[in-house]
C-alpha cells in the first residue's frame, strides 16, 4: 500500500493561498452525477489534484507544473497519470535525471511495492544509459536487503543486467542472499537466470557440476526447501537421462531417507526419478519400508506406489494429486 | 467458521465510504476503473447487479475514453492498457459493448503490440506479460483477436515459461501465481493451452496451499486470500483444480471475512 511521505513543515500553504498560483484556476473531479464506486477526499488531495487538473489539461510545461507533480506523487504515487505528466515534463524542460533520480529514491522509500515508481525509474534509467549501471544495481540491492524477495526490485535488477551488464558479482550476490535465507525463491530464480544467461559462466551445461555440489549442499541442510529441489532438476533440463544417472542425486534421496525426517520432496523427486527410468535398488526398498507405518499403507512390492500411498498420507492436503500420481504409473508386472 | 456474508459484501460495495481524510481513500482514484470491475462482478456472482444504475456506469465508463481509444482509470486520466481491459469486461457484464467503437479500442490494443509479440502497457512502453493477457482477453470480448499477431504473442508468453512450469513477468522473471493467471488465460483464449506443461505447472500450483488451507504466491511466502483467485482460477483452466483441498481452502476464505 502506498504511503505518504511527511511533510517537512506542517504548516503547508494551500495552493489558493500561494502567489504563485494565483493566476489559475483549479480544475474539480468530475465524477458524473452519481459516481460508481465513490471515494471520499481529504480537502489537501483534492485541491493538488484540482491544481493538477489545471496544469495538465493546459499542458503547461513549466517547474511549477514539475513541483506540483511532486506534491501530487506525494500524496498518491499510485497515480499514473501524474507520473506521465512528469516524464513530459522532465523532457521538455530538459531536467537534469541524475536529480530525477534521487527525487525517486526518496519516493521509493515509502512506496516500494509501486508499479508506477518502479517504471519510471528504468525511463530514466535507460535515458541515463549505460552510466547508470551501478546505481541500479545499488538501488536494487538496498530494496531487496530490506524485502528480499520483492519482485519489482528483482525484475528491475534483471532489466538492467540484460541492459547495462554487471553479470560479473550476480551469482556471489545470489550466494550472499542465500546463505542469509536457504528459502528465497526469488534468489534461486536469479541464480538460475545468471547460470543460463551470464555472457561470462558459458552456460547451464559448463555450470552444472558446481551448481550440483552447490545445491545438493543447500537439500542437505534444509530438506524441506521446495526450491532447492526444484533447481536441482532445473539443472538437468532437458537432460532427463542425466538426471536420472547422477548418483548425486540419488544419494542425497537416500541419506535423507534414511534420517526419517523432512523427506516430502525426497519422495516426490525420487517418484520423478522412477517415472524416468530410475531403477531403486534395495537400500532405497529398506528406506522406504522403515517410512511406512504398520496399517495405513498398502503393502505394495511396486515401490512408486508405495511411496505414492506414502505420500497420500503424509501430504494430505495434496491427497488428490499423489492419488493421481499413482494412477498414472505403469501397471505393476 | 460462518457463512458468507453476503448481504454486508453488498453493501460494502454499494457504499464505499471512508473516512473522509483517511489516506487510503485517496490512493484508489486512478484506478476507479479496477475497482468497478471487481465489485460490480462481485455484485454479480451475489446475484444484485441490478442494484447499479446501469446507465450511469456506461455514461461514466464513455467518458473515460481518449481518442487513441483506450481508456483511462478515472476521468481525466491517461488511457492504458489496464483499464482498457476493465472498461470492456464491465461493459460485457451489462450486456453493453455495443456502446463503444470495437475497432477504435481494438486499434489502441494492436498499436500497443512490441515487435517481440509482447505488449506494452502504454505510450510509456513498460512490458510484462499482464499486458499479453489483457490485450489477448479484451480482444477477445471484441470478437477481434485476430488483429493482433496471436503467433507472436504466445511466443513471447511461453518465453516467460520457467523451467518450474509456471510463468514471470518478463523471460528470466519469478514464477508467481498473478503472472501464471495471466499467461495461462492467455494462452487459453488463445487456444494454446497444449504448450503448458499442465501436470508439472498443477503440481507447482497445488504446492501452493500451506497448512492453513490458504493459497501463497510462491514458494515460502505467506498465504493471501487474493491468490484463491490467481491460484484457483489457473488450476480449473487446466483442469486440476482438485489437487488441492477444497475444503480447507474455504475455511481459510471464510476465516479472512471481515464481518
Amino acid at each position: 500500500m502506498a504511503g505518504k511521505i511527511e511533510d517537512e513543515s506542517n504548516d503547508r500553504v494551500p495552493l489558493r493561498l500561494r502567489p504563485e498560483w494565483s493566476d489559475v484556476t483549479p480544475i474539480p473531479q468530475n465524477n458524473g452525477p452519481n459516481p460508481v464506486v465513490p471515494i471520499n477526499y481529504s480537502e489537501e488531495f483534492s485541491e493538488v489534484m484540482d491544481y493538477f487538473r489545471a496544469v495538465y489539461f493546459a499542458n503547461e510545461l513549466s517547474s511549477r507544473a514539475l513541483s506540483l507533480t511532486a506534491e501530487a506523487i506525494s500524496l498518491n504515487a499510485g497515480n499514473y497519470t501524474v507520473w506521465h505528466f512528469r516524464r513530459s515534463l522532465l523532457e521538455s524542460l530538459k531536467v537534469d535525471l541524475h536529480v530525477e533520480r534521487e527525487f525517486v529514491e526518496r519516493v521509493a522509500s515509502g512506496n516500494s511495492k509501486n508499479y508506477q515508481i518502479w517504471h519510471h525509474r528504468r525511463w530514466v534509467a535507460e535515458k541515463l544509459g549505460l552510466e547508470a549501471r551501478n546505481s541500479e544495481l545499488e538501488f536494487t540491492k538496498k530494496i531487496l536487503s530490506i524485502d528480499a524477495k520483492h519482485y519489482h526490485a528483482w525484475s528491475h535488477r534483471q532489466w538492467v543486467l540484460q541492459t547495462l551488464g554487471g553479470w560479473e558479482d550476480e551469482l556471489n550476490y545470489c550466494s550472499e542472499l542465500l546463505a542469509e535465507d536457504i528459502f528465497n525463491n526469488s534468489a534461486w530464480n536469479q541464480r538460475y537466470f545468471v547460470i543460463t544467461r551470464s555472457p561470462f559462466l558459458g552456460g547451464i551445461k559448463a555450470m552444472r557440476e558446481s551448481e550440483v555440489l552447490y545445491t545438493i549442499e543447500a537439500i542437505i541442510s534444509y530438506p524441506e526447501n521446495e526450491s532447492s529441489w526444484r533447481y536441482l532438476r532445473g539443472l538437468y533440463k532437458d537432460e532427463a537421462t542425466l538426471y536420472v544417472n547422477d548418483t548425486q542425486v540419488s544419494s542425497v534421496c537416500l541419506k535423507i531417507l534414511r534420517t526419517k525426517s523432512n523427506y516430502l520432496f525426497v519422495l516426490s523427486t525420487l517418484l520423478d526419478l522412477i517415472c524416468l527410468g530410475y531403477q531403486p535398488n534395495e537400500d532405497f526398498r529398506d528406506a522406504i519400508e522403515a517410512l511406512r507405518t504398520s496399517d495405513n499403507e498398502e503393502q505394495d512390492s511396486d515401490i512408486a506406489r508405495t511411496i505414492c500411498s506414502i505420500l497420500e498420507q503424509v501430504d494430505p492436503i495434496r491427497v488428490n494429486y499423489w492419488v493421481w500420481r499413482k494412477s498414472r504409473l505403469p501397471q505393476a508386472a | 467458521m460462518g457463512d458468507l456474508v453476503a448481504e454486508k459484501h453488498v453493501q460494502y460495495i454499494l457504499s464505499v465510504q471512508k473516512k473522509k481524510d483517511s489516506f487510503e481513500s485517496v490512493v484508489m482514484e486512478h484506478l476507479r476503473m479496477n475497482g468497478a470491475y471487481w465489485g460490480l462482478t462481485t455484485l454479480h456472482l451475489l446475484g444484485k447487479l441490478d442494484t447499479v444504475d446501469v446507465h450511469e456506469v456506461v455514461s461514466w465508463i464513455m467518458s473515460c475514453q481518449h481518442d487513441e481509444g483506450g481508456f483511462g482509470g478515472n476521468v481525466g486520466h491517461d488511457p492504458h492498457i489496464l483499464y482498457t481491459l476493465s472498461a470492456v469486461q464491465v461493459l460485457a457484464l451489462f450486456n453493453k459493448l455495443d456502446v463503444i467503437d470495437a475497432d477504435k479500442v481494438t486499434n489502441y490494443i494492436v498499436g500497443l503490440q512490441n515487435e517481440d509479440g509482447s505488449f506494452s502497457g502504454d505510450i510509456w512502453g513498460e512490458v510484462d506479460t499482464r499486458f499479453s493477457y489483457i490485450a489477448i482477453c479484451c480482444l477477445s470480448l471484441l470478437h477481434r483477436l485476430d488483429r493482433i499477431n496471436v503467433d507472436k504473442a504466445v511466443k513471447y508468453i511461453i518465453s516467460c515459461q520457467n523451467m518450474d512450469g509456471g510463468f514471470g513477468c518478463t523471460p528470466g522473471g519469478e514464477s508467481h501465481a498473478g503472472q501464471i493467471f495471466c499467461c495461462v488465460g492467455a494462452l487459453a483464449i488463445a487456444g494454446s493451452l497444449d504448450l503448458v506443461d499442465k501436470d508439472l505447472l498443477g503440481w507447482w500450483l497445488c504446492e501452493r496451499q500451506v497448512k492453513s488451507g490458504g493459497l501463497n504466491g510462491r514458494p515460502e511466502k505467506l498465504p493471501d486470500v487474493c491468490y484463491s483467485w490467481w491460484v484457483l482460477s489457473s488450476l480449473i483452466m487446466i483442469d486440476r483444480v482438485h489437487w488441492i483441498s477444497k475444503e480447507k481452502l474455504i475455511k481459510f476464505i471464510l476465516d479472512c471475512q471481515v464481518i
